[in-house]
């Protein structure tokens, strides 16, 4: 391990710095977060020539080590901090040719940290097109390092910075700009104060607002010997030092790069014109979110039913195959359907990272953020909230998981914690079969009742996560810097192999970082729903074919038999009828059977637990139950009552008469009617009801405090919301 | 006084010796220094932010950022 010799990228946003750690890891590279924040770290490690392996780290985007945030306080962290274990031996700062200038900024301040650099200059492809020439050698001499001009769109150059990086020992460590020039007398006290330290660094500690810095920064200042300056007179420094760079890398350029603006042609004029116009910007983002839309809800829809039944044939196939028991069961319902809930989000995660990637890679998101900006501001988000917002319309997993484009870190939350209020695809079910059992057909200026009531469900959850991201952005005191400012990069193709790699390890992080949690939370669930402790659980069997012995089926198990008989009779099929009545019979039984069984499965007593809660909201324990089970998925809801009401089948329409037929407790009329129905959808609407949101959130916040947070208050408030409906309405 | 948020579709300034107020480091850092050249290549359609290209950087900021940039118009070539 020691042997490894440790690489840190460090390059602005918009250089390529992602293609280039691609290229120089492949696959063998780890994402993960650092250490109690929410910044991603990626990992990987390359192969030098001569037998030498390179630990690679990919930080933070950065435009200086001047910090804003906490992504480049993670880089400034990592540079002063000689004893941390990625400590770089050497740093490879990748540049755009089209941006050196700009580039060169970050290039110089690590230079003048003593860290040994390499100037990689990036989109040499670019050059012919946009009238640039270099002169590398000179700029090689000027800058005091090795540079290796590649391009990643063409692989070119990717073997020069392995060697480059293999041969780190003999770059120079020279600094590139007298620091002390920032302001003499102020360095030369920080010298006398502290003789044995490297100024610049010391100068970052002081300036920059990082993690670790309060204790060192405390240092300095209560150093006796040494007086510290105003935070007004640090900044003009800091401006001072931005203005002597800038010097030193015009001198630079000056000579070694030049571009002939006459040969320069460029498409940004041309696709900005189009694509922030005020009518087809803002249609071409619309058709854009409608596609997006489209592949998450729809298409996604395909792979997803595909992976469903596969899981269920498998869950059947360990049924039978296995010698039926307790460990069978934990495997085939517990463990497999529990995967199963994982891996069936796959296909929606992995589209809309493949939508965000192509918008990302080719410079179209910061045109989004550039659109949508004075819209969303009200609210405490930008642009880049609004992909997110709408793919929770489809799932809000996806979503929650694309929030990761927001660099703001308020903002980011903002929209983590309001994302679960939009109406996913996982509340239809619940809302179409509450919607035609209690919402009354006919029309309203031409439009149906149901048809209206389903768009201000959906209308009431867009408006409940706008209203929240409002109060939230005034109760949450997050310092972040309210600063706008958005790079627009020029337009590019986006890179194929950087779009597959994303989706990968986003779908990856999905499975094997939340997955875990939804595992977890998924064999409790079928735990509880089906064991019970007591003697009525047990022998469920027993009391229900004494029952049904004594007593005869449920007037709705003959109903069932009856129904499907006269299905065969009418396909005239005479004989079938005299197999069927049997084989209905055992069916109807089973049914039965399960339906006592969740009645005393732990769930089961849970339910009716509850029902002094759930019973102001005009609910009996069944859908106590029901509202319980479905904490693992919305669309459980039907599912659930459709085992507690012993109809086997998943078909709509009988779940749909099934309940129609419930009575409430006082028997004189429906249980579903209008203002229970109402306050169910409404419950809906606002509770969490999701684990697995719960556990993407708990991934991407790093934290159990928000999503802990998210579940009660969504929770109390999908009540309180139902409570009144259901008083006002009965 | 005369400010980036003033520019014209297409017009250029360049940018004047800061008074007082400070702006971000950011901005700076992005080549918005005194000398250099601003052009003002898009306004969004709510009018708000805008985007200009300062030193090759092409940057969009809010209106409210673009006030503190106190610039000199550069006469259109055009009208010379």
């Amino acid at each position: 391990m020691s042997k490894n010799v440790n690489v840190a990228l460090i390059g602005n946003p918009n250089t390529g710095k992602t293609s280039v750690f691609n290229a120089l890891t492949g696959l063998k590279q780890k994402v993960g977060n650092y250490p109690g924040i929410t910044v991603e770290k990626k990992e990987g490690v390359c192969k030098l020539p001569r037998g030498v392996k390179a630990h690679i780290l990919d930080l933070p985007g950065t435009y200086s080590l001047n910090t804003t945030s906490l992504d480049e306080s993670v880089v400034v962290e990592l540079l002063l901090n000689k004893n941390d274990k990625d400590y770089p031996d050497v740093a490879v700062v990748i540049s755009d040719v089209e941006n050196l200038k700009r580039n060169l900024l970050l290039f110089t301040q690590i230079k003048d940290l003593r860290i040994p650099a390499i100037l990689v200059i990036n989109m040499a492809d670019r050059m012919s097109r946009k009238g640039i020439s270099l002169d590398v050698q000179a700029m090689e001499k000027k800058l005091d390092t090795k540079i290796a001009l590649i391009s990643t769109r063409k692989n070119n150059g990717i073997e020069r910075i392995k060697e480059l990086i293999a041969d780190y020992k003999s770059l120079p460590t020279k600094s590139n700009v007298d620091t002390s020039r920032i302001s003499p007398e102020y360095f030369d006290r920080l010298q006398k104060a502290f003789p044995n330290e490297d100024l610049y660094k010391l100068w970052l500690v002081i300036t920059q607002d990082v993690n670790f810095m309060p204790i060192e920064k405390k240092r300095i200042e209560d150093a006796t010997s040494f007086s510290t300056k105003s935070k007004t007179e640090l900044k003009k420094l800091q401006h001072r030092e931005t203005v002597l760079r800038y010097q030193f890398i015009n001198n630079t350029l000056k000579e070694t790069y030049k571009v002939d603006f006459q040969s320069a042609k460029g498409l940004r004029a041309t696709l900005d014109k189009v694509l922030t116009h005020k009518i087809f910007g803002y249609a071409i983002f619309f058709l854009i979110l409608l596609t997006i839309f489209q592949a998450i809800f729809e298409w996604s829809t395909y792979p997803s039913d595909f992976i469903d039944v596969q899981f269920s044939a498998a869950s059947e196939w360990l049924k039978n195959t296995l010698p039926s028991g307790v460990f069978t069961d934990l495997l085939a319902e517990g463990i497999l359907t529990g995967i199963g809930g994982i891996v069936v989000f796959v296909p929606q995660i992995a589209f809309l990272f493949l939508f965000i990637s192509l918008l990302e890679e080719s410079g179209y998101m910061s045109r989004v953020v550039f659109l949508m900006d004075k819209l969303m501001r009200p609210f405490g988000l930008s642009g880049k909230s609004v992909v997110p917002l709408i793919s929770g319309t489809a799932c809000a997993i996806p979503a929650v998981m694309a929030t990761r484009t927001i660099e703001n870190w308020k903002e980011r939350l903002i929209t983590i914690l309001v994302t679960p209020f939009t109406t996913c695809s996982a509340r239809l079910p619940v809302y179409l079969i509450l919607i035609a059992l209690v919402i009354p057909e006919g029309r309203f200026l031409g439009l149906s009742y149901q048809a209206l009531t389903l768009m201000l469900l959906y209308l009431i959850g867009f408006g409940m996560a706008i209203f929240s991201a409002m109060a939230l952005n005034k109760i949450l005191k997050i310092k972040s810097s309210s600063l706008f400012m958005v790079e627009m990069p020029t337009y590019r193709l986006p890179l194929l192999k950087n779009v597959a790699y994303t989706v990968l390890e986003k779908t990856k992080s999905f499975v094997f970082g939340a997955g875990k949690i939804i595992l977890a939370i998924s064999i409790v669930l079928w735990f509880l729903g089906s064991n019970g402790a007591s003697e009525d659980f047990q022998n469920a069997e027993n009391i229900v074919n004494q029952r049904i012995e004594e007593q005869g089926l449920t007037a709705y198990s003959k109903n069932y038999i009856q129904n499907n008989l006269d299905a065969y009779l009418e396909d005239a099929k005479q004989d079938s009828v005299k197999i069927m009545t049997p084989i209905l019979k055992e069916r109807a039984r089973a049914q039965e059977i399960a339906s006592y069984k969740l009645e005393h499965s732990y769930i089961g007593y849970a339910g009716k637990a509850i029902e002094p809660i759930v019973k102001p909201l005009g609910y009996d324990w069944k859908i106590g139950i029901a509202v319980l089970t479905s904490f693992a998925a919305r669309e459980v809801f039907v599912g659930t009552l459709a085992t507690i009401y012993s109809v086997g089948s998943d078909e709509e329409e009988t779940i749909k008469s099934r309940m129609a037929a419930e009575l409430d407790s006082s028997g004189q009329q429906p249980l579903f009617n209008l203002a229970s129905g109402i306050s169910l959808m409404l419950f809906y609407a606002f509770a969490m009801q999701c684990m697995s949101t719960l556990a993407i959130v708990k991934r991407e916040t790093n934290t159990w405090k928000w999503p802990l947070l998210q579940l009660l208050f969504m929770s109390v408030f999908a009540y309180l919301v139902a409570l009144t409906a259901f008083q006002i309405l009965n | 006084m005369v400010t980036v948020a003033e520019l014209e579709h297409g017009q250029k300034g360049v940018i004047k010796e800061f008074s007082d107020n400070i702006l971000p480091i950011k901005l700076l850092e992005l080549g918005c220094l005194p000398g250099n050249m601003v052009e003002l290549v898009q306004v969004a359609p709510l009018k708000d932010p805008i985007y200009i290209n300062v030193n090759g950087s092409h940057i969009a900021i809010r209106r409210s950022l673009a006030k503190q940039i106190e610039i000199d118009i550069q006469e259109d070539p055009k009208a010379i």
